[in-house]
């Protein structure tokens, strides 16, 4: 409750602050201070959750996973303004309109870890979208900008439509828009519930770009100004995933329900797991190799979903922090180069040793390599999807996709290590490095203990 | 009127404008099918809103309510949209889609 209240207010704020502060660079500490509000705020709200959940008007319920899950986002957003926040001003001249879109974004990703009634969820979905569209099209002299937000526009907006009609169909079916009452009283399976589940489930799919409905995500991603795609790829799609998530865990499990779907989304988890793996490899563009790779890791995502266990909550919420941060990381640096490609990389051990060493960090962790964050997140949700039993085809198939995804991760290692090269570097103030630093120190701590984390919840 | 006219009749508005969204290729047409898509998924929550009343259901006005929101949202939607549009059109003097196949490369 709090988080939504406190990011809605800093979004309506920050728009002021754009009135009143001429300064461009200092409109982001209005932002940092804002998002250190909000965190605190949000970890107010544990003491509603002492006697289990507390529920508002049949619509909105604050648990224990729903404030963990936006502390995780707020933290993270609190990364990216750290890192990225002095980007805002070269994509334009309305540097806190960003900022306060940015703020809507996280209203949204606030409501989507805690609705119980199908309208949040609608409401959730479409707060978090529609700013995207704006934030995508921000460079408004670019075409690839202009595209991108077309782009994303009109299949988002075609994937509401569908959100929308699966809703529809599933009230058709049961007469209700609570969560928990869906699942109720279905002695044999209405043929409007399966339909809407199915478009549910696809207009989901199509928001966390889930294969076969990725195919606008590369695009969108390479085109969009970079250090927005830094934000859509990662604290906006853990938002997309977490009411994925609660929708399917709590209104969809109740009886023989999840036996309809269940296998739909194994395929699909293995499309996007092969699609996004195979096609990354082939990138030149490092940007679009991370839209691809972003598209991989929202395959092991997937199996939080699949599985319907307290494991798999708690696999969500790591991976969530774990590939945030390290993406946010990544971009971080990428933001600080002038070419985006491979080559761009060449000898970046040389001129900055930091940055490349903190980029690898970020690379192993995004791989899955022990010590670090992105191992135990994989090695969550896979536990996840083997205790639930009857996946053992999928996880084998994970583990070797994450074998694939080590090579394309560590041909950017290998260039900034093994190849000669002068990168152009833009100037890395000191506070840069250190909240690098303090990045690739969550990521090592969650990697050696993840229940610093876990045990909130 | 049975409710199953108006579910027939729902479905085939939203089925146009699924088709009208795949077919078409001016960002303008896609965009009104798109606006047809959710008012089918309107007209569709008011009726199944009416045969739950019929049915006794007492909470049966929140699909009314959820249509409201839908208008909402849509209008934002279409104000987000419509900016975007005429973006691209100062840009590169088209609405047509076929040329966002210049991202590919």
């Amino acid at each position: 409750m709090n988080a939504l209240i406190s990011s809605a207010l800093f979004g309506v704020f920050l728009m002021f602050v754009g009135l009143f502060v001429k300064n461009k660079q200092s409109i982001k500490y209005f932002a940092i201070a804002g998002a250190i509000i909000a965190f605190a705020a949000n970890l107010l709200d544990l003491r509603l959750t002492e006697t289990g959940s507390t529920t508002l008007y049949n619509m909105i319920e604050v648990s224990r996973f729903s404030v963990l899950f936006n502390a995780v986002a707020i933290g993270a957003t609190l990364v990216y303004f750290i890192l990225c926040g002095s980007s805002f001003a070269k994509v334009g001249e309305h540097v806190a309109d960003y900022f306060a879109l940015i703020f809507f974004i996280l209203a949204g990703i606030t409501l989507a870890s805690s609705f119980s009634n199908l309208l949040i969820l609608f409401l959730a979905i479409e707060i978090i979208s529609i700013p995207q569209y704006i934030l995508a099209g921000a460079d408004k002299r670019n075409q690839k900008s202009n595209e991108a937000a077309l782009k994303y526009f009109l299949m988002g907006s075609f994937s509401t439509g569908i959100l929308l009609m699966g809703i529809a169909l599933i009230y058709g079916a049961s007469g209700t828009f609570n969560i928990t009452e869906i699942g109720l009283g279905t002695g044999e399976l209405h043929p409007l519930t399966l339909c809407g589940i199915l478009m549910m489930a696809f207009a989901l799919s199509f928001k966390v770009s889930a294969a076969p409905f990725h195919f606008w995500t590369p695009d969108v991603y390479d085109g969009s100004p970079t250090v927005f795609t830094a934000f859509m790829a990662t604290v906006v799609k853990a938002g997309s995933f977490i009411a994925f998530a609660r929708l399917f865990h709590n209104a969809f499990s109740t009886g023989a329900l999840s036996q309809h779907w269940i296998l739909i989304i194994a395929i699909i988890t293995a499309l996007t797991l092969l699609i996004g793996n195979i096609t990354a490899v082939f990138q030149q563009s490092v940007k679009r190799m991370l839209a691809y790779s972003s598209i991989a890791q929202a395959g092991f995502m997937l199996f939080a979903i699949i599985a319907l266990n307290a494991t798999a909550t708690q696999g969500i919420i790591l991976y969530a922090a774990a590939y945030s941060v390290a993406s946010i990381g990544i971009f971080a640096v990428l933001l600080k180069l002038e070419d985006y490609t491979l080559d761009g990389f060449n000898g970046l051990a040389k001129s900055e040793p930091l940055l490349a060493f903190v980029t690898t960090v970020f690379l192993l962790s995004l791989a899955g390599i022990p010590l670090t964050a992105g191992f135990f997140a994989k090695y969550f949700v896979l536990a996840a999807a083997v205790q639930q039993g009857g996946l053992l085809w999928l996880v084998i198939l994970a583990v070797l996709c994450a074998a694939i995804s080590v090579y394309y991760y560590f041909r950017v290692i290998m260039a900034m290590y093994f190849k000669p090269g002068t990168p152009q570097v833009a100037a890395v103030s000191t506070g840069f490095k250190a909240g690098l630093i303090f990045a690739v120190i969550i990521v090592v701590v969650l990697g050696v203990y993840p229940n610093i984390l876990l045990n909130w919840l | 009127m049975p409710v199953q006219y108006y579910i027939f009749l729902s479905i085939a508005l939203f089925c146009i404008g699924v088709m009208g969204v795949l077919i078409r290729r001016n960002a303008i047409i896609i965009f009104m099918c798109i606006e047809l898509m959710l008012n089918a998924v309107n007209l569709l929550l008011v009726a199944f809103s009416k045969m739950w009343v019929d049915a006794g259901r007492t909470d049966a006005a929140s699909a009314q309510l959820f249509v409201f929101f839908v208008m909402v949202v849509a209008a934002a939607e279409v104000t987000v949209g419509l900016a975007v549009i005429v973006m691209m059109y100062r840009n590169s003097h088209s609405v047509d889609i076929n040329i966002l196949n210049r991202l590919k490369n």
